[in-house]
């Protein structure tokens, strides 16, 4: 029967080794030969808009990488997929948004209204830009624009 | 109570009960407004909602813990606190941190990461209060020659989360990095180092409740927490499959958080079994209804419904998702919410005499609670399933599927009526219990 001397020695070596692996494995999958997080695209026009996109919480109603609250739209892939929709002019509607003075209502779920200069409004476009570019291991096509997977979709983008 | 100081645990419970209300309340608004009555978006749109009901549960599920560590670590210990003024120094320095955050939130002053919305100066604030608490606990078990595994897995626990707490104050540029040190905090946090500080509070009530002998209830808790770590650590992985890293990820992360549910499942058994070989019975069995609920309903939300998403084939449709939401509610309820109202039943009588333990309200308030978030989980995966099918499968537009699905927030909200019915009366019996006095010593002895 185990006694409580291996089971301390279970629970101090399963936490130690699992530990070291896993620092062992952030490095691996951090280390630029490895490294697929479009590191050496990142400009300073992205690090700002990065800066904005935190400053106003926009994940506390988006999802951006399938991260957010999942009160608005999934923002990975938003300049292509809206591309599609507004013939190219994904760009000018998002900047379009942000710098609307008033509140941005899809279907009556309310916005905030950020008023946010052209700059400003062109430094989270870039941010955008440089997330769609992000390999994620397939998620992409999921919440993206892969019009493979259902045709059904196709149809909605181009009606 | 058996230390006069352990009365300091009370006011850690207080200031938990009301910051618990207050997250309700902004859960309601945030509900309201999934369901067009937004009305109150000019002064809380839906994103301060939402980082006030995260972070206030954060909070008050910290001064839980605290004011758990509070009460037990002398009793372990057999000493007083070493500072009892440092301790109300530390119970007001939190909640001003607390009330600074959320009335920031109001204007717009955040860090806009996912729970750690803290603003960077508060920050600081927090690990100085923080290693207070941590001074006072550590030092009090050190100066006793008396150190249980249960006071040192707690105090372990305790510790490693205020470590932690630090990854997340690194600055990066890039989202994909930021990210995954954000999951170093918010994932070893709960399903990692909070884990222990649950077994440690789950063992100090299974010895108090029981009479199971100490050694054995021990034992098992090293190899419960054991298995948390062995899992977790390395089933943080399973926020990195599509973030933008390493495929690595998919195949660790895959792996081990698949076998998360085993530590859940092993303190589920623990719990369930402790209490079949007690012979000794206690009155206090609303305590006992939330020590083994905690122990079952952080089993099903916690090691289940994450199991149900976790793989690698099926979280590419879930990821982003209001299954995600599901998972959560359900988690944090039944592993961390439910042993500190635990604790709080068990401490509560002894801290103030009033031996409450028969009361129907009480009855009532645990089985409110547990069915109306019961219903509320399953009003999230309903609606959860349902996005996913329309959004990530047909491709329908995100609105447009937020339409077809708010139906299930209108059961979301009734089941949250009934949640809160359940919290109210936890919180009726709470105030009946009155305040802490030092003649509940003498009852006690």
């Amino acid at each position: 029967m185990l006694s409580k001397k291996q089971a301390r020695a279970f629970f101090l070596g399963g936490t130690l080794v699992t530990f070291l692996i896993f620092i062992g494995l952030t490095v691996y999958s951090l280390s630029a030969a490895t490294d697929q997080t479009n590191q050496e695209n990142l400009t300073a026009d992205v690090v700002r808009g990065k800066e904005i996109w935190e400053s106003n919480n926009c994940m506390g109603c988006h999802t951006i990488l399938g991260e957010g609250a999942y009160y608005a739209p999934e923002l990975t892939k938003v300049v292509d997929r809206l591309n599609l929709r507004y013939d190219g002019n994904g760009e000018e509607v998002i900047k379009s948004i942000l710098m609307s003075q008033g509140s941005w209502q899809p279907n009556g779920r309310k916005m905030v209204a950020y008023g946010m200069t052209d700059a400003e409004a062109t430094d989270v476009v870039a941010f955008f830009n440089w997330i769609g570019k992000i390999d994620l291991n397939g998620f992409g096509e999921v919440v993206g624009v892969d019009r493979k997977i259902s045709p059904l979709s196709k149809d909605k983008i181009n009606n | 109570m058996k230390y006069k100081s352990q009365k300091v645990a009370y006011w850690f419970f207080a200031l938990s009960m009301l910051l618990l209300v207050l997250q309700i309340t902004y859960g309601f608004i945030m509900g309201f407004a999934r369901i067009g009555f937004d009305n109150l978006h000019e002064f809380i749109p839906f994103n301060t909602a939402r980082a006030v009901h995260t972070n206030l549960l954060v909070v008050w599920l910290l001064s839980g813990f605290m004011g758990a560590a509070y009460y037990i670590i002398p009793e372990e210990a057999q000493r007083e606190l070493v500072s009892v003024k440092l301790a109300y120094v530390q119970l007001i320095s939190l909640a001003l941190v607390g009330v600074a955050a959320v009335v920031g939130f109001h204007f717009n002053i955040w860090e806009g990461r996912k729970f750690l919305e803290i603003p960077r100066p508060l920050d600081y604030l927090v690990v100085v209060n923080v290693l207070l608490f941590l001074g006072l606990i550590l030092t009090t078990l050190f100066k006793s020659k008396r150190r249980t595994t249960t006071s040192l897995v707690l105090s372990m626990g305790l510790l490693f989360a205020a470590l932690l707490y630090l990854p997340g104050m690194l600055p990066f540029d890039s989202q994909v990095t930021d990210s995954f040190f954000r999951w170093w905090v918010v994932h070893l946090w709960v399903e990692g180092v909070w884990e222990l500080i649950m077994g440690g509070i789950l063992s100090f009530l299974l010895i108090k409740l029981t009479g199971v002998d100490r050694e054995v209830i021990e034992k098992w808790l090293y190899v419960i927490v054991g298995l948390t770590f062995l899992s977790g650590v390395l089933g943080t992985g399973h926020h990195y499959y599509y973030i933008g890293v390493n495929k690595i990820w998919l195949v660790v992360g895959g792996i081990f958080s698949a076998l998360e549910p085993l530590a859940f499942l092993a303190m589920a058994l623990f719990a369930v079994n402790m209490y079949r070989k007690g012979e000794k019975k206690h009155p206090n069995k609303l305590a006992l209804y939330w020590t083994l609920g905690a122990a079952i309903v952080s089993f099903v939300g916690a090691g289940l419904l994450g199991f149900a998403h976790t793989l690698p084939q099926t979280n590419l449709y879930t990821h982003g998702t209001l299954v995600t939401a599901m998972h959560a509610h359900l988690a944090f309820w039944g592993a961390y919410a439910m042993i500190v109202l635990a604790i709080i039943s068990y401490a509560l009588p002894n801290l103030t005499g009033r031996k409450l333990y028969e009361s129907s309200r009480g009855r009532a308030a645990f089985w409110l609670a547990n069915i109306g978030m019961i219903g509320m989980t399953v009003a999230f995966g309903v609606a959860g399933v349902a996005q996913v099918y329309l959004e990530r499968k047909f491709k329908m537009d995100f609105m447009e599927v937020q339409k077809e699905i708010s139906i299930h927030f209108v059961v979301l909200i009734l089941c949250a009526i009934m949640f809160t019915t359940g919290i109210v009366l936890y919180i009726i019996d709470f105030y009946k219990h009155g305040k802490p006095t030092d003649e509940a010593l003498e009852i006690n002895n």
